[in-house]
């Protein structure tokens, strides 16, 4: 691995997480009827440069009665973990910093990893809202990392390795959506959880907890959370194009920009289900969770392994 | 769980629907005529200034964003030594043009006069004063009103008749 692949995957994927606040905003505004953000530079992308400046130009408060060590460290961790995670993505055959045979158990440990960002992110900052909103999040992100480590198990049956370029290459005759259609359902509404994306925002709930675990964070440690959330959905959005459509392959193009492609259609889809879903109460998302998800991706395991021993053997 | 289906499904339906935004300085929203915003005041058909310092439009201002003096001319006409608007107080409520008895102050749709410096937006009588009569085109106060004033005596208005002498109508017998 070439270093200079590192800079340029870390550079891309941070610009893309925050052309990725951009895109949302346009975007909610075209699902809402408005323009959005439309007068800073071409489509008003230089809004988040804007933004950016008004953001590093802010007072990083720390509140007196916090803990400094992890409140600072906390915005760190979420970052840190999800750009770790980009260590295994493979943007294309060549383009992939790290070939490691555990890639999906390393992608699905990192996105674990981040909860402690939120532990400590809400508990450091003393204060009932930020404790309340890591408590749920806690809660909603261990129940949904289960099914969302389930729901993949299809995935590396059929693909016989957890290396995510292996993956990709197994699905040279049929993209793995088809035969796991459930996995990808579940691993989908996993990814929505673990991001905290609209269906799944209770931690954050503005309306009942101020702004949730990061409420008492303002300027650039504030900025890391918002960053670690655009990296997420973008994490999310890659792992599912290459767990489940194929990754890189396709026709005509090269393999990059087909990645590229099929992302961004999934970073879009985020962004549409912001726009249109409401946030469930706290016992339902727990139930959904417990109650239909994760049964339904247990079973959707014992039936690919015995329709898979069927087939092979 | 297909009402959540049908939802997106709506949403995504509105990437072609028109967007409601009016993008505003290139694209301006029509102002119907009677729109309250900047306050102007108006002259009289033969030019002279409406107003008759009166202070009813100051005493019913909510904001108290209006002070004028009043002074007399040789006719013992009224008329405002000074009139002074703070726009920057003021919250384009009309109920100073509702005060007005002679149709003096009015209120325009124009509303783009935003200033850099808010003692700019404190306008005196004569950025005010507009040359024309405003809505009311053939309005005259003094022409209405029974007072005598210089150039009409008193029975000489619009819709007045002579005055009476009431003398005649007393009993002569008393």
């Amino acid at each position: 691995m070439q270093l200079w692949v590192l800079v340029v995957i870390l550079v891309a994927v941070l610009s893309i997480a925050a052309g990725t606040i951009i895109l949302e905003r346009r975007l909610l505004a075209l699902w809402q009827d408005r323009y959005g953000p439309n007068r800073a530079g071409p489509f008003g992308v230089l809004q988040i440069v804007a933004d950016m400046v008004k953001i590093f130009f802010k007072e990083n408060w720390i509140p007196p009665f916090a803990d400094k060590v992890a409140f600072v460290i906390a915005p760190a961790i979420i970052v840190t973990t999800i750009l770790l995670s980009f260590a295994v993505v493979p943007f294309s055959p060549l383009f992939v910093v790290s070939r490691l045979n555990v890639g999906l158990l390393f992608f699905l440990g990192m996105t674990s990893l981040g909860v402690y960002s939120i532990i400590l992110g809400g508990w450091s900052a003393n204060s009932k809202y930020a404790l309340l909103g890591s408590i749920r999040s806690i809660v909603q992100m261990l129940s949904y990392e289960v099914f969302m480590g389930l729901s993949v198990v299809g995935v590396v049956m059929l693909a016989g390795s957890f290396n995510v370029t292996d993956i990709v290459n197994a699905q040279r005759k049929i993209w793995f959506v088809i035969p796991q259609i459930i996995g990808f359902v579940t691993f989908f509404i996993g990814g929505l959880a673990v991001t905290h994306r609209i269906p799944f925002d209770l931690p954050e709930a503005e309306n009942e907890l101020v702004a949730g675990y990061h409420t008492e964070y303002s300027g650039l440690s504030f900025g890391m959370f918002y960053v670690g959330e655009y990296l997420g959905v973008f994490l999310i959005s890659s792992m599912t194009v290459t767990l489940f459509f194929g990754g890189w392959l396709g026709p005509v193009l090269p393999p990059l920009l087909w990645f590229l492609i099929k992302t961004f259609v999934f970073v879009c889809f985020f962004i549409l289900i912001r726009g249109s879903l409401g946030r469930p109460r706290y016992d339902q998302l727990l139930a959904f969770g417990w109650k239909l998800v994760l049964p339904l991706s247990l079973a959707n395991i014992v039936v690919t392994a015995f329709v898979y021993m069927a087939v092979k053997g | 769980m297909f009402s959540l289906l049908r939802t997106i499904w709506l949403v995504l339906k509105h990437t072609f629907a028109k967007r409601e935004t009016v993008l505003y300085p290139e694209e301006k929203a029509y102002a119907p005529p009677r729109a309250r915003a900047r306050i102007i005041l108006t002259r009289d058909p033969d030019g002279e200034e409406r107003c008759v310092a009166c202070n009813l439009c100051a005493a019913a201002c909510p904001v108290d964003c209006i002070s004028l003096q009043a002074t007399e001319d040789e006719h013992g006409r009224r008329y405002p030594e000074f009139f002074r608007i703070n726009f920057s107080r003021c919250i384009a409520c009309g109920l100073c043009e509702e005060a007005c008895p002679t149709y003096a102050i009015q209120l325009t749709p124009d509303f783009e006069f935003a200033e850099r410096k808010r003692r700019d937006l404190v306008y005196e009588k004569e950025d005010l004063l507009i040359s024309g009569p405003g809505k009311y085109h053939d309005y005259s106060f003094y022409r209405q009103a029974g007072l005598a004033i210089g150039g009409k005596g008193k029975g000489e208005g619009d819709q007045d008749r002579p005055p009476v002498d009431i003398r005649p109508l007393f009993d002569a017998r008393e």
